[in-house]
């Protein structure tokens, strides 16, 4: 199972960065559901929402794929990065704890559906400007494309394009800047 | 915001490009050399007599110690910046260059009679060596913790203190070929201390300023 979802996953990711945006979102889903199994497996009690730390990893996937090396595995890279954001999730309730690093095996889990509350991310979309804010808030919680977005708030698609992208960064960014109880 | 709705999000931003972290690494050996070797000139530059020393033994043996050191840190650092990378083999190879000047201190206290030890350690430059190899290598560590901000370590610390490691064999590389002595004895000693303190700073970089 490892080696299929290995090469499947890496086929997705490698058709990703050639620019098939149907691959990307397909992969990010499934990226989704591997790291809501072995996040949740992780935290055993309270404190953390697992989903929070689906959501931060899956930004930093994002803003982070050009740290993947198209002839190295993609699995390690991706729990690699769970890992490190849920170590960080952790850090910031203030407590320290301990991942096993070498559980590749109990971490390829079954797909699991997300709960619904309020999220770390909604918080941080509030930190945004207001102009980045609706751009980012359009085309995810509305659903609206590029075109739409562009059409609905009179702006050229150049303009949508830059104000989601330093959006998300400046999300990624505030996620990053929390480690160490800096939130 | 659901976990679909991110998604979406990410997913309209999948045309933004960026360079591979492996290939923003090799620009940014490049740019480091450039600035070191500019720092380099502008200050100490090369001792008069390089080319007369470039046949003698202990003269280049100095080379082998900061090249080897440079290229061991320089492999391990684009493997610690990189997730889920393996690193194992690279950080042993961090040891050569310790392991090389270790071997040469111990041909030296052959070569040499013991009322020397003392002279050949403390040298003529041992306040220059520890001033200028940090100088060299400041810009070089700037250049190389930006890179780690551009990458995504998960050990941030270790990988600081391997851009350290990187920019102070890089600097001592230059420094090398300015200064007088040439004994492993003096390398041993001085080189150490201005590289480590580059490493702490580098740690400290990585503590303070790499985050994602």
């Amino acid at each position: 199972m490892t080696g299929k979802d290995e090469a499947e996953l890496s086929r997705l990711m490698r058709a990703a960065i050639a620019g098939d945006e149907r691959a990307y979102a397909d992969l990010l889903h499934r990226i989704a559901a591997l790291v809501r199994g072995f996040v949740r497996r992780k935290i055993v009690q309270g404190g953390v929402d697992p989903e929070d730390v689906v959501q931060e990893t899956l930004l930093a996937i994002h803003m982070k794929r050009h740290t993947w090396r198209q002839d190295a595995p993609v699995l390690p890279w991706i729990y690699a990065i769970a890992r490190f954001k849920l170590i960080d999730a952790f850090r910031r309730r203030g407590r320290r704890i301990e991942i096993d690093v070498d559980d590749l095996a109990e971490t390829l889990a079954e797909p699991e559906p997300e709960t619904v509350s309020e999220r770390d991310i909604n918080r941080a979309l509030g930190g945004l400007s207001p102009a980045q804010r609706s751009v980012v808030s359009a085309i995810s919680v509305e659903g609206r494309s590029i075109g739409e977005t562009a059409a609905k708030f009179g702006i050229s698609e150049t303009a949508v394009r830059v104000s989601l992208h330093r959006g998300l960064a400046a999300i990624a960014k505030r996620f990053g800047q929390a480690r160490f109880g800096r939130e | 915001m659901r976990t679909d709705d991110l998604i979406k999000a990410l997913d309209a931003d999948a045309r933004d490009k960026a360079m591979p972290l492996q290939s923003a690494w090799w620009l940014a050996a490049g740019a480091a050399t450039v600035v070191a070797a500019v720092v380099f000139l502008l200050t100490i530059g090369p001792r008069p007599d390089f080319m007369a020393a470039a046949h003698t033994l202990r003269f280049l043996s100095k080379f082998v110690f900061t090249i080897v050191l440079a290229v061991s840190a320089f492999t391990l650092i684009r493997a610690l910046s990189t997730p889920g990378a393996v690193t194992g083999r690279a950080m042993a190879g961090l040891v050569v260059a310790p392991l090389l000047v270790g071997a040469a201190v111990v041909l030296e206290l052959f070569a040499v009679p013991q009322t020397e030890w003392g002279a050949r350690l403390i040298g003529h430059n041992m306040m220059i060596c520890m001033g200028l190899i940090p100088l060299i290598g400041i810009g070089p560590l700037a250049i190389f913790l930006a890179i780690l901000c551009y990458g995504a370590p998960t050990r941030p610390v270790l990988a600081g203190a391997v851009a350290g490691l990187l920019a102070g064999g890089l600097a001592a590389t230059f420094y090398a070929a300015h200064c007088f002595d040439d004994s492993p004895l003096f390398v041993a000693a001085w080189y150490t201390v201005a590289i480590t303190a580059l490493a702490l700073m580098g740690a400290l970089g990585g503590r303070f300023l790499v985050r994602w």
